[in-house]
């Protein structure tokens, strides 16, 4: 195995690419090839077994130096934090109920300043159970502090996880990132995706140049401990606390601009000059771009904004990108429309926009209904 | 990032008031390499080093934290910058030096003339009458999360040289701040005593604080700090001595 340490905007942005059809759980598995991943720990769950059945052939190859089931998701995630606070680069993956399970220990990682990337392959977390495509575990990643990327297709989930590892190691980040993607539309169907040669790999995590010291028992003083406990009753405890709460928003912040390169930006904007845009994230814009394709045809005049990003969320690209807007179509795979209401929460005149259509419990989103919410006219 | 006058949120002295934002929210850029950051704006390194070093001479009380990157010897690249370091204190004419050797609370009562600790860091810069400030060698994240409380509750001026990317929240950083910038630190204050910035403690030395103190709660005999020591600035003065640190459940 030849496996050559390339600079990060080698990797992303320069090293040649060539096309591959594979599924997204594959595409996922090459980032992975491509991260100098250390560790890797998952618990299974639909649909996010198979990608991580996909990383465990990596683990056989060599690509990964340690790989193991936790017991559960509490566990895995709670192992994830071990492995970060160690200082070695780590994954894991879940999806649904899981992500539900692990959450306790999830909301803990930002603030313990832990890079790591979380891949979520999005399903139904609601009774009655199922394990059909629907985002709304999305909405509970959106206050836990951490980076959240939404991918639309194959292609993302390749990329995304690669930008993820590289951003939230930046010494100013230092913030573990979540990769979304609806699960099957993305992880189970097959779509084109442009990789550099498998024999290129990241450079290794710097954990001596990170926003907190490592837990490195090897170098004194090993009591410099992150875990500042700062439980006391006082002014002086719950001011330290909220502004290390907002130092973690901060890190957000600061994240743009390294996702902004390697992602070549935050949104990315069809038609901008579009009285009529849509903003969607996910699946979702994989619809709505064929909706745009089908309303340009019946002479419709319509944008498309692909959100990648949802924290930081790009409120002022947004704002600026929708000024001129006269309705904003919000499509969603999810019931409470989460999108719809950050989208709203960023923008001026936010009474532009239309939230909707949603489709949930595993549904798939005809392009007809995008179009029929755009004109008002039911086929 | 491209300099220039605007500045879309003034990070100034404060007291700002009981919760200020973080700067980088309101707007403020962080610097890249070859530039500084002055109260929200963008400057050359020149500029940024030239105000920190007029800060330094001019306010009451300057004071240095060194952080655990430059006060405990961690390798030789720390050593050698806590060489440099004292080059740096050995031109600030009554310059007091306190340390933050790690970052838990300290409870119940902080010893203010020792250590400043990030969970705390008014109570040391209140005791001290501390009205400018440098921290260095201080992981970012507690970095930051001090700044916010010193600018929201103290009227000191915040330096921060950093080793990486630099922070918003001080009144005054340079990012990537290695050897090279510790000795073009100490050339601009050379330069603005020269261009008749006239120091407020001229004639002082470096005041002894901090270290001696927590040499006698380490154990050892508090002394005076050594002029000769002082003068030289030795090598890693702080390094390898304190193994125990602080007890911070003494009552």
């Amino acid at each position: 195995m030849i496996h050559v340490l390339m600079s990060s905007d080698y990797l992303m942005l320069e090293a040649p690419r060539e096309k591959e059809f594979i599924t997204g759980s594959e595409a996922a598995k090459e980032a992975i090839r491509r991260a100098n991943v250390d560790i890797a720990i998952a618990y299974p769950i639909t649909p996010q077994s198979e990608t991580m059945q996909q990383v465990g052939y990596l683990y056989a190859e060599g690509y990964i130096k340690d790989y193991y089931r936790g017991e559960e998701e509490i566990g895995v995630m709670s192992a994830v934090a071990g492995a970060s606070r160690a200082g070695v680069r780590v994954l894991t993956a879940t999806a649904g109920p899981g992500l539900m399970r692990g959450m306790e220990a999830i909301v803990s990682w930002p603030g313990a300043r832990l890079p790591s990337v979380l891949l979520v392959m999005c399903r139904v977390v609601n009774t009655p159970l199922a394990i059909q495509p629907d985002n709304v575990e999305i909405s509970y990643l959106l206050n836990a502090g951490g980076i959240v990327l939404h991918g639309e297709n194959q292609q993302d989930f390749y990329d995304f996880p690669l930008a993820g590892f590289m951003t939230g190691e930046k010494p100013e980040v230092t913030l573990p990132v979540a990769v979304a993607v609806d699960g099957f539309f993305v992880t189970h169907a097959r779509g084109w995706v442009n990789m550099p040669s498998e024999d290129l790999k990241l450079p290794p995590r710097n954990c001596y140049h990170e926003a907190v010291p490592m837990m490195d028992n090897e170098n004194p003083p090993i009591r410099i401990s992150r875990d500042a406990p700062i439980q006391k009753s006082n002014f002086i405890s719950y001011q330290m606390h909220a502004s290390w709460q907002q130092e973690i928003w901060a890190a957000q912040e600061r994240a743009k601009k390294w996702l902004d390169r390697w992602l070549g930006g935050l949104i990315e904007i069809v038609n901008p000059k579009a009285k009529t845009m849509i903003v969607a994230s996910g699946a979702a814009v994989s619809q709505s771009r064929e909706a745009v394709r089908q309303g340009e045809e019946q002479g419709l005049d319509i944008g498309l904004i692909k959100v990648k990003s949802l924290r930081p969320f790009p409120g002022k690209e947004l704002d600026e990108a929708l000024d001129h807007a006269d309705r904003i179509i919000v499509p969603e795979f999810n019931y409470i429309g989460w999108l719809s209401k950050e989208v709203k929460s960023a923008i001026k005149r936010s009474d532009r926009v239309v939230a909707g259509p949603r489709v949930f419990g595993g549904m798939t989103m005809p392009t007809e209904l995008i179009l029929e919410t755009i004109t008002g006219i039911k086929k | 990032m491209t300099q220039g006058n605007e500045v879309a949120y003034p990070v100034v002295a404060g007291p700002e008031g009981i919760l200020p934002p973080a700067a980088t929210v309101m707007g403020v850029p962080l610097p890249e390499e070859g530039e500084g950051l002055v109260e929200g704006r963008i400057v050359s390194e020149q500029e940024a080093l030239e105000d920190a070093a007029i800060a330094l001479l001019t306010r009451k009380n300057a004071t240095l934290f060194p952080g655990p990157l430059v006060l405990w010897g961690w390798n030789d690249h720390t050593n050698e910058k806590a060489k440099y370091f004292f080059d740096v204190a050995n031109e600030l004419p009554g310059i007091r030096i306190i340390p933050m050797p790690d970052y838990r609370p300290i409870y119940p009562k902080i010893d203010p003339e020792a250590v400043i600790n990030p969970c705390h860091p008014n109570l040391t810069i209140w005791h001290n009458k501390i009205e400018a400030c440098v921290f260095i060698g201080v992981h970012c994240h507690f970095a930051n999360i001090t700044l916010k409380m010193v600018r929201a509750g103290t009227n000191c001026y915040t330096i921060a040289l950093c080793a990486e990317a630099g922070h918003e929240d001080a009144m005054c950083s340079v990012p990537n701040f290695d050897i090279e910038k510790l000795v073009r630190f100490r050339d601009a204050i050379i330069k603005v005593k020269k261009n008749g910035i006239k120091p407020l403690y001229e004639g002082k030395g470096i005041v002894p604080t901090g270290w001696a103190q927590i040499s006698r709660l380490s154990g050892k005999t508090a002394e005076k700090p050594k002029d000769e020591l002082l003068e030289a600035g030795v090598t890693g003065a702080f390094s390898h001595e304190l193994e125990t640190g602080l007890d911070d459940t003494a009552e």
